[in-house]
């Protein structure tokens, strides 16, 4: 039988994986707005980032905030790197041809890492601090989700306002919706998709922190599978709006949690089928997402 | 008249090039079963099949399908079901109904049928598929790969779960790949050559105006999107009945990529640009792999590397489609337009033909 | 203040623009008129580097801006409404006017521009909040206009400002353009509208299939026959 609290928990791992998502969604988003490029990379730049901080905390002993402070500037190098080499030189080709470009550059990232730290699965273990669990009401909940429910609010307010109030950030949402128009502005298109590309791969790595935690494990194509899905979320929300990219990651976070609590046994093992479905029906229903207006014209 | 010919218009140039060499290596190979090259040669053709239908829908429907490694597994469980030995399947599916499980046929109609499943699963998910557009319609077929993995993986009874299908029979031969490979390129190209194709290209280059021409759109997607099943289905029961052990994770995002990739390097816009896409895709890796095992760079021993021929190949791709977007064949058909044309085989007989091969070469001498 | 010189754009294989020449000094108003598919689009995309140049040269103020980034262009005061308006419509009004004013860095500056704006154009002071998309096509017009403003350019390109508008609206946005022509601005006009960009413009060109066949004071091209047969509707 299900109980309340049964169900709690799993609303808040739903949660937690929706504010995951969010944070991962929000990168694709805001690149794929100005640049049409779904950046497979995405979630390959969240294993690094996991990598990196392992590497820093097992062999140099460096401490959690500083460990994802440096695998955060890391992460962000190569986010700008790869934008720089594999991306700029096809701004002006077909959509197919960025798409290839970027499952290649995410072939490259996994073949990279496999390389460098073998393709083993690797312990990832949140110190015991972090794991201790509080309980308030009927529900219980641990150190680290309580930091990732903060953290997740924290980023989502900072974000929204640097896209309203600053100027680089009514920059991006105007590229977003006329890349064109915006040059003629005096938009340096080129600083407005690095800067997309630095705060996706940042976000990248703490929503990459986050999950190995909760998986306890790192290896090479861990971020691949949850990036899609956080696309997904993004598609699901209307991508291109953060908004959406945010609720998108929410229901499905708290969908897929919900599935794999409630449903059978034997039906878990579709829970990944489950969200691409979930996605399939938003978009026939709603073309361009929940939240997504229609396409202008670009050029 | 004065035309000056390139060699490439020399009927006879084509029929050696593009006929009668390959015609010689897949003799060769045919007549060494078992050889690692042949192995090779195999992987190759299948691979033909695949990018060659991937090409119909992504290269002359303007939809960008990802979802291949779908309908590849569809194609390759069901033709499994058909060639597997009773015994076997008494073991390893007893889910199947009877009448399945006591039927063993060859390979050609077991391929058809793979293929007409895939098709008709295609049917099925065209509808939801084709409502979508551009990007949102290459994530919507990454679903289905994980759709139909998830299917396979569960349904233990009727697939064996994710241990896979093994003991399939070792039927794909040089022979009968090849064969397949004609005959989807044929099917292909006369499909592109036709109303329907002509059609296609319309709607990929104008959809208002192809609808204004009395063009069904959704029809036409949807049909479209069948046919490369059906092939794709095809070229998945060949794949299997090449590995003669399969299972989900055969079929899945990295299968379907690679096909993805080998379609655009060799020309997506092109269905002779599968020829060369596959060879790119099967040769080079060759090369590339003795490199992880590690190699003397200017006097400095490399340590083992895994994975070092793979980044190699995204790099070259990544400097391919920046450098060479429409890929290696762009938009030409040459090499189908030799195979399926009368004048090729009939150049040997004709003297006009020697006379322009030696005109080519006396030109360039000159 | 403008100088283009021999310039040529392709598309591909095919010539959009075929080598011209013109040039346009400091506190003119110029048009350049001509039929859909002339190559005048193109010819100012190269002007303000939206697009690659085959082979010419374009000078801006003393500095040869030919392929240099759009940004840079801006950024020495040379502006372009584009055709079709192109306002961002999700944004608000206010945030138009403030990507306007892009490149532009001082507040203060900012601040004046937009309040000389906002005089100029007083229906988008009452919608400064509202988003951009829910203006009405001439208000759109007015806001593309504003934006451009807002950088205090040296000269102002405008492509198609008629195009989709009523001949009222038309009427109102021509007024607007000579007010700026009184004020000193530098404007360079795109027109297929030639009677409206004749009356507007001190001299004029005319474009047909990528090249200038016509040019001359407008108070002269109004009266030409053939200006008349092709693009005045013969008998105004």
């Amino acid at each position: 039988m299900i109980n309340s609290a049964y169900f709690m928990s799993m609303l808040i791992s739903g949660l937690k994986l929706g504010s995951i998502y969010a944070i991962v969604a929000i990168g694709y988003s805001i690149v794929y707005g100005i640049l049409r490029l779904i950046n497979f990379a995405h979630g390959d730049i969240m294993t690094i980032g996991v990598y990196i901080i392992l590497m820093l905390m097992n062999q140099a002993g460096v401490p959690i905030p500083a460990a994802l402070l440096i695998s955060v500037a890391f992460s962000v190098g190569v986010g700008l790197l790869i934008e720089r080499l594999a991306y700029r030189p096809l701004r002006d080709a077909s959509e197919e041809t960025t798409l290839i470009s970027s499952l290649a550059v995410s072939a490259l990232l996994q073949n990279m890492l496999q390389m460098v730290f073998s393709a083993q699965r690797q312990p990832f273990m949140l110190p015991e601090a972090l794991r201790t669990t509080h309980k308030i009401g009927i529900v219980n909940l641990s150190t680290i989700n309580i930091i990732t429910f903060i953290s997740t609010a924290i980023f989502l307010v900072i974000l929204h306002l640097v896209l309203t109030k600053t100027r680089i950030g009514t920059a991006m949402r105007a590229c977003s919706e006329n890349l064109r128009a915006a040059r003629l502005m005096g938009v340096n298109v080129n600083r407005v998709v690095m800067t997309a590309f630095a705060i996706g791969s940042g976000l990248a790595v703490i929503a990459g922190f986050l999950l190995a935690g909760e998986y306890k494990t790192v290896y090479p194509s861990l971020g691949f599978v949850p990036g899609l899905k956080a696309f997904c979320a993004a598609v699901i929300g209307g991508i291109g709006s953060l908004g959406g990219a945010v609720t998108g990651a929410f229901i499905i976070g708290i969908a897929e949690m919900l599935f794999a609590g409630l449903v059978p046994t034997t039906m878990t093992a579709y829970r990944d089928a489950f969200v691409f479905l979930l996605m399939v029906i938003v978009l026939l229903f709603r073309p361009n997402g929940l939240f997504g207006g229609s396409e202008t014209a670009r050029s | 008249m004065n035309k000056t010919y390139r060699i490439t218009d020399c009927s006879l140039f084509r029929l050696i090039v593009f006929v009668i060499v390959p015609l010689i290596i897949l003799i060769r190979c045919a007549m060494q079963p078992t050889s690692y090259i042949t192995g090779i040669v195999i992987t190759m053709g299948i691979y033909i099949v695949l990018a060659a239908s991937l090409n119909l829908i992504n290269g002359f429907s303007g939809m960008f399908s990802m979802g291949h490694a779908a309908f590849m597994a569809i194609g390759a469980y069901i033709a499994a079901f058909f060639t597997l030995a009773p015994q076997v399947k008494e073991n390893m599916t007893p889910g199947l109904p009877a009448w399945l499980i006591n039927l063993q046929i060859p390979l050609a109609p077991a391929l058809l049928i793979g293929g007409a499943a895939a098709a008709l699963v295609a049917l099925i998910v065209g509808f939801p598929v084709v409502r979508t557009k551009g990007h949102y319609l290459s994530v919507v077929t990454l679903a289905l790969i994980v759709v139909v993995r998830a299917v396979i993986d569960n349904q233990g009874d009727i697939t064996h779960g994710s241990r896979g299908l093994t003991g399939l029979p070792a039927k794909s031969t040089i022979l009968s790949v090849y064969i397949a490979v004609v005959v989807t390129l044929f099917v292909l190209y006369r499909i592109t050559h036709s109303d329907y194709g002509r059609g296609l290209i319309a709607m990929r280059d104008d959809p208002v105006a192809a609808q204004t021409l009395g063009i069904n759109l959704v029809k036409k997607k949807i049909s479209c999107f069948a046919i490369s099943a059906f092939f794709a289905g095809i070229g998945g029961g060949l794949w299997g009945h090449y590995l003669t052990t399969i299972s989900a994770s055969n079929f899945y995002f990295s299968k379907s990529f690679d096909i993805v990739e080998m379609s655009i390097i060799g020309g997506m816009f092109s269905l002779s640009g599968s020829i060369p896409g596959a060879m790119f895709y099967t040769i080079v890796p060759e090369f590339l792999a003795p490199l992880e095992s590690g190699f003397n760079l200017g006097g400095i021993r490399l340590p083992t590397m895994f994975g070092l021929s793979n980044i190699i190949m995204a790099v070259l791709l990544i400097v391919l489609i920046i450098f060479r977007g429409q890929g290696i064949m762009g938009t030409s058909e040459i090499i189908l337009d030799t195979w399926f044309s009368k004048d090729t085989y009939l150049a040997p007989f004709r003297k006009e033909e020697y006379q322009r091969l030696a005109g080519v070469f006396r030109k360039k001498s000159s | 203040m403008l100088e283009i010189k021999d310039l040529v754009v392709r598309y591909g294989g095919i010539s959009a623009v075929k080598g011209i020449s013109l040039e346009i000094a400091e506190g003119e108003t110029v048009a350049l008129i001509g039929a859909n598919g002339a190559g005048k689009s193109s010819m100012l995309h190269a002007v303000s580097g939206l697009i690659k140049t085959a082979s010419g040269k374009i000078t801006f103020d003393r500095h040869d801006i030919t392929g240099i980034g759009a940004d840079r262009i801006v950024s020495l005061g040379l502006v372009q409404v584009p055709e079709g308006r192109q306002i961002f419509t999700r944004l608000s009004v206010d945030e138009n006017l403030r990507m306007g004013a892009y490149v532009n860095r001082d507040k203060a500056d900012i601040e004046r521009n937009r309040a000389r704006v906002l005089d100029l154009f007083p229906i988008l002071k009452e919608r400064a909040k509202q988003s951009a998309g829910t203006l009405s096509g001439g208000e759109q017009q007015m806001l593309a206009i504003g934006r451009a403003l807002m950088s205090s350019p040296k000269m102002l390109l405008l492509d198609e400002p008629s195009m989709g508008l009523s001949p009222i609206m038309t009427e109102e946005v021509f007024g607007v353009l000579r007010g700026l022509k009184d004020q000193g601005i530098t404007v360079f006009v795109i027109e297929q509208n030639a009677y409206d960009a004749l009356e507007l413009a001190d001299r004029a060109y005319i474009m047909e299939t990528g090249t200038i066949t016509l040019e001359g004071k407008s108070s002269d091209l109004i009266r030409d026959e053939r200006v008349k047969a092709a693009y005045l509707g013969g008998d105004i």
